[in-house]
């Protein structure tokens, strides 16, 4: 599959990559890809969460430098150092939020960094109006060029986004996930406007989860997985059956420590849970000593319904029981005392309080336990954090230790020990192995069979095929919100979890209508 | 844990040496006596300072202290005037201080209003409170009975009441802030609100609580100025909140929050007041004072920036072990 792709049309790619390889510490995101974009023509780019894809968007728009391979613009190897660079060769992107300055008028947007200059250096105001007004004139968007960003819509401000990647003449356009924000009537308008594109001869690199929208406006497809490239080749040649199976299908090469659990009694149980914009109907059984996956593409919602269960938000409907009691969940407080604790995503902001030591960041929650008449009692803090931070085997000098000198794996593992500390009943692990290293990923995987082991009910939020079918006893898929199938057995399949995730489960509603709220 | 206290280290060392250059010029200033007599002097400074610290720890700052010490000091000196015994007017003035600090802090709390903009309304408010009160009158020693004025200057053991409720004022502080749920709430709050939030810390209360005790200070410290300077009126103190924070700077407490100790505000505070004190000795203009001041607090600054550079991410598995 690595040899050398002929296009069949005999149309020479505008920019390609070749062996792209690029490597942070402990992780290599891309292991030599490969990538050819046309002239006219609109290539998808495919791959599940963590393909690569967002790697691949910042090499090409000079963000990152890969560490091998290399950019071929009309066959000519070039580098791009810098985003500069990469707008002077022609690569401009359409970011997934859109970077763009609120206070700044659409025509500033528009042309920052390559504003005209009249004949004393300062920015030509009319100028730039005028060329503003042709450029949005030419994608139909009709916008007024002084009025400020902030006061538009998001769909306006992809048109602003879109009008901004014109100006510098790209002649290849990246579009990352360009409809996740928009309604659609705007998604509607947004293909009229590739349509254009495509007609001023402007490669387009599409980057999308949604199969319906890339079977019509997509010319190509390249599918990424685990950084690797799998296949590419025209749209009219593949069916979506052909592209589940590449972006799912992989080598075994991870072994998750599941144990046979014991499945006991229902522990929490959460009836009709809904949120004004985030989430709906969402209704779900957790028992004790089961391990139940969360699975969706990454915005499907399920880091939304884990935070409203510990009382971060607010649902606006719905109840909770635990343990058969109904319990009313308003603050993070109440949710430990419930006995349900969240073990967040994003470590660095949500998780441990750097600056403290190890042993106060797993004590936090659980100082009316270590205190007395008011005052800490620091040999039982010690203590305390000593037992649980064994039990994850962590590797530190001393609990005395700042967590912020800590890698991510042992600081994840300084954040469940706190949680563990409060013994709760549920705990609920959102990306539990995200950026964390293999050996500590095992560790975390094989923690967590033994928790569920000695009783305890685990939710656990992953968007890697994987780690969601090797860990979990039951798997709830999320898609937009709301839960598009719950597989158990051997409908545990990872081709049955990307169809839901993606919308083309036949007893999930066809996207484009019904989900419509 | 280690960089921070050798910061304190450093300081205190500074703090020595600045004594050593004094004294080789004037052995006097470090007699026992005078020494006594700088804490004693700066001991205003060091309650402030306290209570400063616990708010710039939560992330935020109280502009405002030196205005609520006014007003508290103005309280104390018209309750005096109207008879009230001693014992009555400190705790009232403790009380009134630790509310005007709650002012702040439930506007920061239920409004998210950022400190430094609450504390800018309610520093003039305050302020302006006295002139309402007094219509602008002063109240002068004679206006004050005998007790209102001597009870700080008593010597006990020694060392002046003064100096007294300001250790007191540190042994009170050391232990909320190492000893106590509340304590330990200050600097996971400052250091990650995020994680404090997802911990069931409350962010917001957590803040009211360092307004309120550094309210509280700034009123007690209102009785003891008045009564040490024998006058109130409307300016006193006026831009002494601005030392207060120099204090703190100085000592080392992280403006982004989290980082902090009592051990550096107190320092913080005595290097500030040794220069004060040691100028007019040396016979350096107070212009420089200022100059001198303004120095050490850039300096301080610097050296802040220049320890908390992020060290980078820690790959090596040895380096874990290192630290």
């Amino acid at each position: 599959m690595q040899a050398e792709y002929r296009p069949q049309d005999g149309a020479a790619p505008v920019l390609s990559l070749r062996g792209i390889v690029k490597t942070f510490p402990g992780v290599r995101a891309l292991g030599g890809v490969q990538l050819d974009l046309y002239p006219g023509q609109v290539t998808a780019l495919i791959g599940e969460n963590g393909a690569g894809k967002s790697t691949i968007v910042k090499i090409l728009t000079g963000i990152y430098q890969p560490d091998e391979g290399e950019i071929l613009v009309d066959g000519r190897r070039v580098a791009l150092p810098t985003a500069q660079a990469a707008g002077e060769a022609g690569v401009t992107a359409i970011h997934q939020e859109t970077v763009l300055f609120d206070e700044l008028t659409v025509a500033e947007n528009i042309f920052i960094g390559h504003a005209p200059r009249n004949r004393w250096g300062l920015i030509d105001r009319r100028a730039m109006r005028g060329r503003a007004r042709a450029i949005l004139d030419g994608i139909g968007a009709d916008l007024n060029p002084a009025v400020r960003l902030r006061d538009l819509g998001i769909a306006s401000k992809h048109l602003v986004a879109i009008a901004r990647a014109l100006s510098i003449d790209a002649r290849v356009v990246i579009m990352d996930e360009p409809t996740a924000a928009l309604s659609h009537k705007e998604i509607a308008e947004l293909y009229d406007l590739v349509e254009k594109l495509k007609a001023q001869g402007k490669a387009i690199l599409f980057i999308s989860h949604k199969f319906d929208e890339i079977f019509r406006i997509a010319d190509r497809w390249t599918v990424f997985r685990d950084g690797q490239f799998v296949d590419q080749g025209l749209m009219q040649d593949v069916a979506e059956a052909d592209l589940v199976r590449m972006m799912v299908g992989r080598s075994v090469d991870q072994i998750y420590p599941k144990r046979p659990a014991r499945i006991g009694e229902p522990v929490l149980t959460v009836a009709g849970y809904s949120h004004p914009t985030e989430f709906a109907d969402i209704t779900f059984t957790l028992h004790r000593g089961e391990i139940l996956g969360f699975y969706g593409l990454v915005g499907a919602g399920r880091s939304e319904v884990m935070q409203a269960l510990f009382g971060i938000t607010r649902p606006s409907k719905g109840a909770c029981r635990i343990e058969g009691k109904v319990r009313v969940i308003r603050s993070p407080a109440q949710a430990v005392e419930a006995g349900i604790v969240y073990v967040p995503e994003d470590r660095g902001r949500q998780g441990a309080v750097k600056g403290l030591p190890i042993f106060q960041n797993v004590t936090l929650p659980s100082l009316a336990r270590t205190s007395r008449v008011g005052f800490l009692r620091l040999t039982e803090e010690f203590a305390l954090a000593r037992e649980y931070t064994q039990r994850l085997d962590l590797r530190a000098a001393s609990l005395d230790q700042d967590v912020a000198l800590l890698s991510g794996g042992n600081q994840q593992k300084v954040v469940i020990a706190k949680w563990l500390a409060t013994r709760p009943r549920v705990i609920i692990l959102d990306e539990p192995t995200k950026g964390i290293d293999i050996g500590s990923k095992a560790a975390v995987h094989d923690f967590m069979s033994e928790l569920a082991a000695q009783g305890l009910s685990v939710i656990m939020v992953s968007s890697e095929i994987p780690e969601v079918l090797g860990m979990s006893d039951r798997v709830i898929v999320m898609r937009e919100g709301r839960i598009a199938g719950e597989f158990a057995g051997e409908r545990m399949t990872p081709e049955n979890l990307v169809r839901a995730a993606v919308g083309l489960d036949r007893s999930a509603p066809p996207p484009g209508e019904g989900e419509a709220a | 844990m280690s960089m921070l206290k050798s910061r304190e280290t450093i300081l205190a060392l500074a703090i020595l040496a600045l004594l050593a250059a004094i004294a080789s010029r004037f052995p006097g200033f470090v007699s026992p006596g005078n020494l006594a007599r700088v804490l004693t002097d700066t001991s205003p400074l060091i309650l402030l300072a306290l209570g400063q610290m616990t708010v710039i720890l939560t992330k935020c700052i109280d502009l405002s202290v030196a205005a609520n010490l006014a007003l508290c000091g103005m309280v104390a000196a018209l309750m005096n005037g109207a008879g009230v015994p001693l014992p009555l007017i400190l705790l009232a003035v403790i009380l009134l201080g630790a509310a005007l600090g709650a002012v702040n802090g439930l506007l920061v709390w239920k409004l998210g209003i950022p400190s430094i903009v609450v504390t800018l309304g309610t520093m003039t408010i305050y302020r302006g409170s006295i002139f309402l009160m007094t219509g602008g009158a002063w109240i002068n020693a004679h206006q004050m009975s005998d007790a209102f004025k001597a009870f700080p200057r008593t010597v006990v053991l020694g060392l002046p009441v003064m100096a007294w409720i300001g250790l007191a004022g540190v042994a009170a502080m050391a232990l909320v802030l190492t000893r106590t749920p509340l304590g330990r709430a200050f600097h996971a709050v400052g250091g990650n609100p995020h994680a404090a939030v997802y911990t069931g810390l409350s962010v917001g209360r957590t803040q009211c609580a360092a307004f309120v005790l550094s309210g509280a200070l700034a009123g007690l410290t209102g009785y003891l100025w008045v009564a040490r300077y024998a006058v109130a009126y409307v300016d006193i103190a006026a831009g002494f909140e601005l030392d207060v924070v120099a204090a703190c700077v100085i000592g080392g407490i992280a403006i982004a929050g989290g980082a902090g100790s009592v051990a550096g505000a107190v320092m913080g505070a005595l290097f500030l007041g040794i220069i004060k004190n040691a100028l007019p000795v040396v016979g350096i203009s107070p212009f420089w004072q200022m100059a001198i001041s303004g120095s050490a607090i850039l300096v301080a600054i610097a050296f802040n920036a220049a320890s908390q550079r992020e060290p980078g991410r820690i790959i090596l598995k040895q380096a874990e072990h290192r630290t």
